[in-house]
């Protein structure tokens, strides 16, 4: 097991090996630097900047050397943890997305925990009561969950937590809340913020896994070793609960890994419409002023990410089903 | 054998019981076979006999029917072009049409007065009761191209004074039901090129890749590890992000559909790989391949054709990532731009939270979005059962 995962951690290098240059070549695609947008919102607002100061920041940036230069530059400091600075916000780059990235994988792994808690008692419900008045609701609600977008939902989530609830629906915290040092009104304020959130990010998630549940569990009811269960005189919930479940888990685990990139495309979109301080939004912003290495680093840790979180699911699928063998 | 036998019998019944249906369907040439073997009807005719019965996929292959038609006769089916400007009757809400009309079988609206509201110099609209406008059907109004081609000034319906909204108007005053009529050319036309490109795409590498093996299947697979490795939305936004502003719509329109199948391509070519993996080692291949059959031969006319169901299926399945795709990012102002409507465009509109409570309607355009993607998803999803020659 350990070897296995050895092996994979080795097979992820030449991988995100590509990916970086592949990253770094489409963050420099669009016409111009960072200093032509600057220049450009400068003139856009009245101001004006000569050419001597514009191209004296270049150089001092390494904005004029040619792309190989700056690429290796960028790389070269990954092993210390600088991933460039970012010209936007005068910042490293690092420090600015350290928390975002933290917050997005909270959201994301709550996202998830709420899928599977939620899909798998109604996928073995739809499972056990085939073609009743509930499994046909659950597998229309599961289409509608597939088919409606991720912003539409925070759209209308806003629309309704303004006009009912009262509450103002984007950021995380209530006006006043933003400064107020940790308290517990804080931290429900915090909740408050955050359920609405994770559900709309789970919610595709969880129609997908109900509809993959109950087919896993149809396939499965119908096996021999349910029938000898059965006939042995187990009670029904035992048979569904220890035997049936037990083994239509399983492909929902190799699922997990589906789910991840999706989960962070989600992130992003919900993350502007609802102004959460998910990488989205700051995503957006650094691809439009081409802060490029802002925006590139990004885009890197989003693949990290995920190729991580494809691990983990093959790591989780190998411990639960024991009849996956990595030899 | 016996298995064999049965499993061909019940297939007779079921024959039976929808010949009368069927009868214009069969050729002459399938007559002929029909006498030599007790049963045969071609793949396609079995599923779509399968297809038939399941009503969900029925209903959602006639939605999706319905809204490509509707966005090829857009022009028509609107009251309105695209740019017009009822400037009096900026964020008017829906108009409700009533059908009956001092008894007598006769649509209208009623007319609508807008005033502004003293304090907050809001548009405030009020409907007049006294003032019934007909609706009038095949009215001349804006010209414009039918289909690009023939200049027409008809419009499917329309009144004579005053405004039709029947789902309000923007911030211009432009009607949003022509704009969303408009917008589905633009949405619905991005998924169907996006998916021909990314099948044409996905079809010849993936099975190229598993014919021929070696090199050339490493390099295509270790091609769509690396683009697997990214998440969708942020690489997309990082290319459409790249395409210069200066750029005319047109153009970035088809650059916008050629990014969207970049990625979709690798999908279906993964699949078709494995597939073919198996395909190849079967005896008409190598029949194909005995009497001489060219390598291209073998694929176009042996493997293609063979995957081809499998490939519909997968079409129609990708067939709402490329329109969600496509309305998100230009929802993010990343996609589509103006002048170039589509309802990503329309919902970007309604991105901001106060204009949404003031204004809802401005949310439907996500309807439709809504209803084509669940319209594909029962549409593929039945395709998929019906594709299935495992069962019955």
């Amino acid at each position: 097991m350990l070897t296995y995962i050895l092996r994979r951690i080795m097979g992820m290098i030449p991988t995100l090996f590509v990916v970086s240059i592949v990253t770094f070549v489409i963050i420099q695609l669009p016409p111009g630097d960072f200093m032509t947008s600057l220049q450009a919102e400068i003139a856009a607002t009245g101001g004006g900047q000569d050419a001597k100061t514009v191209e004296a920041l270049r150089q001092r940036y390494g904005l004029d050397r040619p792309m190989y230069v700056q690429y290796l530059k960028w790389i070269s400091g990954f092993p210390r943890g600088d991933f460039g600075y970012s010209l936007e916000w005068n910042a490293p780059v690092w420090d600015l997305i350290a928390g975002r990235l933290a917050f997005t994988i909270l959201l994301g792994g709550l996202a998830l925990i709420f899928m599977w808690v939620v899909s798998i008692p109604i996928g073995v419900y739809s499972a056990t009561h085939q073609y009743t008045l509930g499994d046909n609701l659950f597998t229309f609600l599961g289409f509608a969950g597939l088919s409606v977008p991720d912003f539409l939902l925070a759209l209308i989530y806003m629309v309704i937590a303004t006009l009912s609830l009262g509450m103002s629906a984007s950021g995380l915290y209530s006006a006043g809340m933003e400064d107020a040092p940790w308290s517990m009104a804080r931290f429900l304020d915090l909740l408050n913020h955050l359920w609405a959130p994770v559900l709309i990010l789970g919610l595709a998630g969880t129609a997908e896994l109900i509809r993959i549940m109950r087919g896993n569990m149809l396939d499965v009811l119908g096996q021999q070793f349910i029938t000898t269960a059965r006939a042995k005189g187990l009670k029904e919930r035992l048979v569904i609960n220890k035997y049936a479940v037990r083994v239509a888990i399983n492909p929902l685990i190799s699922v997990l890994g589906m789910q991840i990139p999706k989960m962070i495309s989600s992130s992003i979109i919900i993350g502007v419409v609802l102004s959460i301080p998910t990488i989205g939004p700051m995503f957006l912003r650094a691809l439009i002023t081409q802060d490029m290495y802002l925006a590139g680093s990004l885009l890197l840790f989003m693949t990290i990410l995920l190729l991580i979180g494809n691990l983990l699911a093959d790591i989780v699928l190998a411990w639960a089903d024991p009849r996956i063998r990595y030899e | 054998m016996k298995n064999l036998k049965e499993q061909s019998a019940a297939l007779q019944s079921l024959y039976q019981q929808e010949k009368e249906v069927e009868v214009e369907e069969i050729t002459a040439p399938q007559v002929w076979e029909a006498k030599e073997s007790p049963y045969a009807a071609s793949q396609w005719q079995l599923t779509w006999r399968k297809f038939k019965r399941n009503r969900v996929a029925i209903v959602g292959g006639s939605v999706i029917l319905m809204f490509y038609l509707s966005a090829l006769f857009a022009n028509f089916l609107a009251p309105y072009t695209l740019d017009v400007r009822l400037t009096q009757y900026s964020y008017m809400p829906p108009q409700a049409v009533h059908f009956i009309n001092e008894g007598k079988l006769q649509p209208f609206v009623y007319g609508i007065t807008g005033a502004r509201d003293p304090e907050t110099l809001r548009k405030i609209y009020e409907t007049d009761t006294s003032e019934k406008i007909p609706i009038r059907f095949f009215v001349k109004g804006e010209s414009y191209e039918l289909l690009g081609l023939f200049p027409m000034d008809i419009h499917l319906f329309g009144v004579e004074e005053g405004p039709i909204c029947l789902l309000g108007t923007d911030g211009q005053g432009r009607d949003m039901l022509s704009r969303v009529l408009m917008g589905s050319q633009i949405s619905l036309s991005v998924g169907l090129v996006g998916v021909f490109l990314s099948l044409f795409i996905g079809a010849v590498l993936g099975v190229a890749s598993g014919y021929y093996g070696g090199w050339m299947d490493n390099l295509i697979q270790r091609t769509i590890e690396v683009i697997r490795a990214f998440p969708a939305i942020p690489l997309w936004m990082a290319l459409t992000a790249a395409l210069p502003p200066h750029w005319p719509p047109l153009r970035v329109y088809f650059t916008i559909t050629v990014i969207l199948s970049l990625i979709g391509w690798t999908w279906l070519a993964r699949q078709l790989r494995g597939k073919v993996l198996a395909l190849r080692e079967e005896d008409f291949v190598m029949a194909a391949r005995l009497v001489g059959a060219s390598d291209v031969w073998v694929i176009f006319r042996h493997l293609i054709p063979a995957t081809f169901s499998h490939i519909v299926v997968i079409a129609t399945l990708s067939m709402p990532a490329m329109i969600l795709a496509e309305s998100a990012l230009s929802f993010l102002g990343l996609g589509i731009r103006p002048p170039l409507t589509s309802w990503g465009v329309l919902l970007k509109e309604a991105q901001n939270i106060q204009t949404l409570i003031l204004y809802p309607w401005l949310l439907i355009p996500g309807v439709f979005v809504a209803a084509a993607i669940l319209a594909f998803n029962f549409m593929g999803d039945g395709l998929r059962d019906a594709a299935d020659p495992y069962t019955v």
